[in-house]
């Protein structure tokens, strides 16, 4: 146990290492451009092209060029922005986290309780209509360009039927902090919840189906089925407890993701101020310092997310253990 | 996943090949062929690429227009009337230029203009073409490689297993905005040189580049395990036995084996890459002005999307048709090929 854990580990600090690999060589040894012009933003005057070369070490090695990148992002956390001017990105990075949290959180509880009534209706009715509604349904949903749900949500709310009784409590665009105004903070993220959800409550219910009719046909429920055990209690504490071990993977994979990236799309058409939306921002505006800032730090968040569900996994189901 | 159990393909496969009179693909077509939702979905995708593909003809002789063309003074004849197709704004405060609504007629216009003044409809088709287009290239790569590296890495093993597998690990835990966003940030505002290609900022290689990559691992990773699994299957012990040699194995024995499973891969990865293609032009770093795909015209229209809805909704609406029948067909093709495969992709 304690060395799968130390060979996970290490394994992990190898995925990170290379990601920073990636990331520098994207952003420092394409060819083309000069990395310095990229760094300093759009009509740099020479003084900031000179500092920058003279900052990140430009005129020196590549070797000594990352470790001086990953010393401004990860010791003394002084990069800054040159696009605005200087803007400490570290601690902008930091204050945009919660928000992207607030966003996923409420999401991931959406779909987690959705996916789960989903799934487990339409494994416990299989082939019925109201199963093929309901896969149908998902499908559609899985199908759906979230940004383009996103604008449909704000056409509805903001726009179209924002004056009528069902939609007059959706308040402008943006978002509110959870200190300041609980009650504001709910309304402003309600609308993004539900749309960045539907896309996994169809994922989910899907696989909590499948994987609950593969359970129900094992020989352990025929032996519950054998022992007088009624039939939802069969569904519930023998088939869907088996069931949940994928479900709970793939929640661990999929908070990760969305968390490090994948929510940038909800945040840029919500206008909330999360580490996605600072990434999108950046982008319009070459900031590349503040991209190389959430590239790094979004999938070193992904990284550890994806060891936290593996060690979960290795505590459930010990052939996972003993697979290392 | 990283711990999907392989266990079931060798079983699959055979139970296919006990009915002596019929190859396992002429079983999955007939049973491909009774699934009615996967025909209609098949019917479906061919019309929309059938449509797109008529572009061209649309813009000449319907939109009469050249849709890459700002168009900001221009008019049109509409019920008898002559109407500038950037009208002054009546709503809110009054300022600015409204382009003109969908007709809803088949002519000029019939799904408005965007505020370029360019006609929707006819942007709308050369954007499926390109939205396609890419989406189908970006598969081919994606299904190359990761056959590639899968069976590369699950054959032959060892170091080769070993070096593959954390590249691997290392694409899978990269963000793919992210990975798409650092890409194309350094790759777009130049011309990029690699030995005799040149890659001009508003060249599709991009976006099929970056959309082919991503999702390598997805499929590398389960044919990496399917193709271990087959390594200690009997067939393949039996093979060893003859002194067949190790390519001869992978070409007869391994291969065979493992085209089904990418099969099954393909409309799902078509799906997926349509999705990112729209996610990325509508973060401008995909298809580049003034090229169109249906992502660039959802965000065309989201600065009108209070006054000019239509604008944005009807790409989403093409979107979501197209890779909703892609599901489904691919649905139907991996019941009809892989009936116990218990794979996710997200």
């Amino acid at each position: 146990m304690i060395y799968a854990l130390a060979a996970r580990l290490g394994q992990m600090a190898l995925v990170m290492f290379g990601i920073s690999v990636v990331v520098f060589l994207i952003f420092f040894a394409t060819p083309g451009s000069d990395p310095s012009a990229r760094i300093a933003g759009r009509n740099a005057s020479q003084e900031t092209l000179q500092q920058v070369r003279h900052d990140f070490g430009l005129d020196r090695p590549l070797p000594v060029q990352y470790a001086l990148m990953m010393k401004k992002l990860f010791v003394t956390r002084d990069l800054t922005s040159f696009v605005n001017r200087g803007q400490k990105v570290i601690p902008t990075v930091t204050r945009a986290i919660p928000i992207t949290l607030s966003l996923v959180i409420g999401a991931a509880l959406l779909w987690l309780i959705g996916g789960l009534i989903v799934g487990l209706i339409a494994g416990a009715t299989k082939g019925s209509w109201l199963d093929r509604t309901l896969m149908m349904i998902s499908l559609a949903g899985v199908s759906m360009p979230v940004f383009w749900l996103g604008e449909v949500a704000n056409l509805i709310t903001q726009s179209r039927f924002h004056d009528s009784w069902a939609f007059s409590w959706v308040p402008a665009l943006g978002y509110v902090p959870f200190g300041r105004d609980p009650l504001g903070w709910f309304q402003a993220l309600v609308i993004p919840w539900i749309v960045l959800a539907t896309l996994y409550v169809g994922l989910y219910g899907r696989v909590l189906r499948a994987s609950l009719i593969e359970t129900m046909q094992e020989d352990f429920i025929r032996m519950a089925r054998a022992k007088g055990i009624g039939e939802r209690q069969v569904l519930l504490r023998h088939g869907l407890r088996t069931s949940l071990v994928a479900f709970v993977t793939m929640f661990g994979l999929d908070f990760g993701a969305l968390v490090g990236g994948g929510a940038l799309l909800t945040e840029v058409v919500f206008g909330l101020q999360g580490v996605g939306k600072l990434t999108y921002d950046a982008l319009q505006t070459l900031d590349l310092p503040m991209i190389m800032a959430t590239v790094i730090y979004a999938s070193f968040f992904v990284v550890m997310a994806n060891f936290v569900v593996d060690v979960v996994h290795m505590f459930l189901d010990p052939r996972v253990r003993d697979a290392f | 996943m990283s711990s999907v159990e392989e266990t079931d393909a060798p079983a699959a496969s055979r139970q296919g090949q006990a009915k002596a009179t019929e190859s396992p693909w002429a079983t999955a077509f007939r049973k491909l062929r009774r699934d009615r939702a996967a025909i209609v979905a098949l019917a479906v995708l061919v019309a929309i690429v059938v449509v797109c593909l008529m572009a061209p003809l649309y813009a000449r002789h319907v939109a009469m227009t050249d849709p890459f063309v700002t168009n900001l003074n221009g008019t049109v004849m509409i019920a008898g009337e002559e109407r500038p197709v950037l009208e002054p704004s009546t709503t809110g405060l009054g300022l600015g230029l409204t382009p003109i609504g969908p007709t809803w007629e088949f002519g000029p216009f019939m799904l408005g203009a965007d505020n370029q003044g360019r006609d929707v409809a006819a942007r709308m088709l050369y954007g499926g073409r390109n939205s396609l287009f890419i989406a189908f290239a970006s598969t081919l790569l994606c299904l190359v490689l990761a056959t590639l590296v899968g069976t590369t890495a699950g054959f032959f093993g060892g170091i080769s297993d070993t070096i593959l597998s954390r590249i691997l690990d290392v694409l899978w835990a990269f963000p793919i905005f992210l990975l798409a966003i650092s890409l194309s940030i350094v790759l777009l505002n130049q011309t990029l040189t690699i030995g005799p290609w040149r890659i001009t900022s508003g060249s599709l290689a991009l976006p099929i580049f970056i959309i082919g990559i991503v999702y390598v691992p997805y499929v590398a990773r389960p044919i990496r395990g399917h193709v271990q699994t087959l390594m200690g299957a009997e067939f393949v012990t039996a093979a060893v036995g003859l002194g067949a040699s190790p390519w001869r194995i992978l070409i007869k024995d391994i291969l065979p084996n493992v085209v089904p499973r990418i099969v099954v891969f393909v409309p799902l990865i078509l799906a997926l890459s349509m999705i990112i293609e729209s996610a990325l032009s509508f973060l401008s770093i995909g298809v580049q002005p003034p090229g169109a795909s249906w992502g660039t015209i959802i965000q065309d229209g989201q600065g009108l999307l209070y006054s000019r809805p239509a604008v944005a909704l009807v790409p989403g609406i093409a979107i979501a048709v197209t890779v909703l029948a892609l599901n489904i067909l691919g649905d139907g093709v991996r019941d009809a090929l892989d009936p116990k495969s218990a794979m996710r992709i997200g």
